[in-house]
């Protein structure tokens, strides 16, 4: 049986970062779902990808690419086309996997999982109604529309104001699709605010906040779907409905964490983020287990999704000791904060850490103690929960780490 | 008058004034967001992203951007000659498509590699 030192699950932005880093310290094979690498991202034509990084506005295929011609010249082995089906923990990991020349075992003393995301679905939240076609995902959506050319209709609705809905509302309008509206359950939108203006505003699509589809109908195809007001705990009205006539229904509703290989593995899940409990070095509380990009937390932006790749990647080729870990909590109006753990015997000098809000709020002072003693502290003008924050914070000159709380309150 | 930056994902909140052909901005970041309030209040621009039919097996299309901004009352009359186009080999990937779209000096690139 074939082995490795670290075996890289998932080929999109996470997974080719980590793959990236962790070449030529270590012998790495990264197995990816799909024909060609990129993950999500060969989909995502839009451009905004690597402000962050690069300084650039690149498309995702662009971005995808600059990663995978780095991984070209590196002694990565790539698996394409290729399924892990069982995950067994024994002294090492063995792994098995399907590809197209039939089934493969491997061993590993690292697993690092770069699984991303999956999209919540028409059952994931709850509509009723008539088992038509029409109903489709906006992953799914833009797939069609992006790598296959095919529109998956012509009269629109999108439900949720996520950056996906609001990209595929311009999209499908562009590709000469009628979008009617964007419906939102909350009485915010969800997506960043240059989205709302560049994707609807720039092309008149009503955006509808606190209202939900509530019923589709449609004997083959839909035909019409019903929009029911919603109250401050998110659930319909009676009496408010109404009736909006389409032929395609577009659920932009959420992404969670995939992460049904870390529950093999018993991986510990973070309710919060749907993704695992880790430290700093993106290691899980599985020993030798990692997680990274959108299978830890959903992020907005890609350059935060691949610099956690390169943590878990450089970090997988270290033979560390045993780990100290102290938990990090939060208090105040914060939603997560990720790592959730600090191991106390790796480095603390430069611990990246990312949080979000848990409402929009201005004026606000964020401040990491330890032990009642101030580490960091920052001062936000204004803070969105769809606009992930990030931190760097050097927790080695700290007397004694424990009882480490990250604090958001007015300032 | 407010105006949201979209150079970005920081997506910064502004507060423009034109007195009398004065243009002053308030809470941009960086200087690209002042920029942004000066041509979105004279000739706004936007880059556009899309993509073409190909002929090439495996790629029934190819993503494609504008490698700069286009007047924003150009978008359709862009969007439908790139629905006119079909390309009929691999390219590799930031190849000019089509040169000086729409009359602007902006080109039409490939964005993805046809492996």
């Amino acid at each position: 049986m074939q082995h490795y030192d670290i075996v890289i699950i998932g080929g999109g932005p996470a997974g080719l970062a980590a793959a990236i880093k962790a070449s030529g310290q270590a012998k790495v094979l990264l197995i990816e779902r799909e024909q060609r690498l990129g993950g999500i991202l060969k989909q995502c034509i839009h451009d905004g990808f690597g402000v962050v990084r690069f300084g650039e506005k690149l498309s995702g295929p662009e971005y995808a690419d600059r990663f995978v011609k780095e991984l070209a010249k590196t002694n990565v082995e790539v698996a394409l086309f290729s399924f892990v089906t069982n995950v067994r923990r024994a002294d090492m990991f063995e792994l098995t996997y399907v590809c197209e020349n039939g089934v493969k075992n491997v061993t590993c003393d690292k697993i690092i999982l770069a699984t991303g995301c999956r999209e919540r679905t028409k059952n994931g939240i709850f509509i009723q109604g008539d088992r038509c076609s029409g109903v489709y995902t906006a992953g799914a959506a833009q797939n069609l529309v992006n790598i296959l050319g095919v529109m998956p209709g012509r009269r629109t609705v999108i439900l949720g104001s996520g950056d996906i809905g609001l990209i595929m509302a311009r999209r499908l309008t562009l590709e000469g699709a009628k979008v009617l509206g964007v419906y939102e359950a909350k009485p915010t939108p969800s997506g960043l605010t240059r989205n709302i203006h560049q994707c609807l505003h720039d092309f008149d699509i009503p955006l509808h906040l606190s209202k939900t589809v509530t019923r589709v109908f449609g004997r083959d195809r839909l035909e019409k779907v019903e929009i029911s007001d919603v109250d401050d705990k998110m659930r319909p009205i009676a009496g408010t409905e109404q009736i909006v006539e389409c032929d395609t229904l577009i659920l932009a509703v959420g992404l969670i964490p995939e992460n049904e290989i870390a529950n093999d593995l018993s991986v510990k899940l973070d309710y919060k983020t749907k993704g695992a409990f880790v430290d700093q070095n993106c290691q899980t509380l599985t020993d030798n287990v990692y997680a990274c990009g959108n299978a830890l937390h959903v992020n907005d932006l890609v350059d935060y999704v691949s610099e956690s790749g390169e943590i878990a990647g450089v970090n997988a080729c270290k033979h560390n000791g045993e780990r100290k870990l102290t938990n990090i909590s939060v208090s105040g109006k914060i939603m997560y904060v990720v790592p959730q753990m600090l191991d106390v015997n790796s480095d603390l000098d430069k611990v990246v850490m990312y949080f979000r809000a848990s409402d929009d709020l201005g004026n606000q002072r964020l401040t990491i103690t330890s032990n009642g003693e101030t580490v960091f502290t920052k001062r936000y003008l204004k803070l969105l929960p769809p606009e992930m924050e990030r931190i760097v914070v050097d927790f080695s000159k700290a007397s004694n780490l424990n009882n480490i709380t990250v604090t958001l309150e007015d300032a | 008058m407010d105006m949201v930056c979209i150079v970005c994902p920081n997506g910064c909140r502004l507060t423009v004034e034109n007195n009398n052909g004065e243009i002053s901005v308030a809470g941009a970041k960086c200087k690209r967001g002042e920029a942004f309030a000066k041509t979105e209040l004279t000739c706004p621009t936007r880059s556009i992203t899309s993509s073409v039919r190909t002929t090439v097996s495996d790629y029934p299309v190819v993503s494609v951007r504008t490698d700069g901004e286009i007047p924003k009352d150009k978008i359709f009359e862009l969007i439908a000659i790139l629905s006119k186009f079909t390309l009929d080999k691999k390219v590799p990937i930031g190849t000019i498509l089509i040169k000086n779209v729409c009359g602007t000096e902006v080109n039409v690139i490939t964005t993805t590699e046809m492996y």
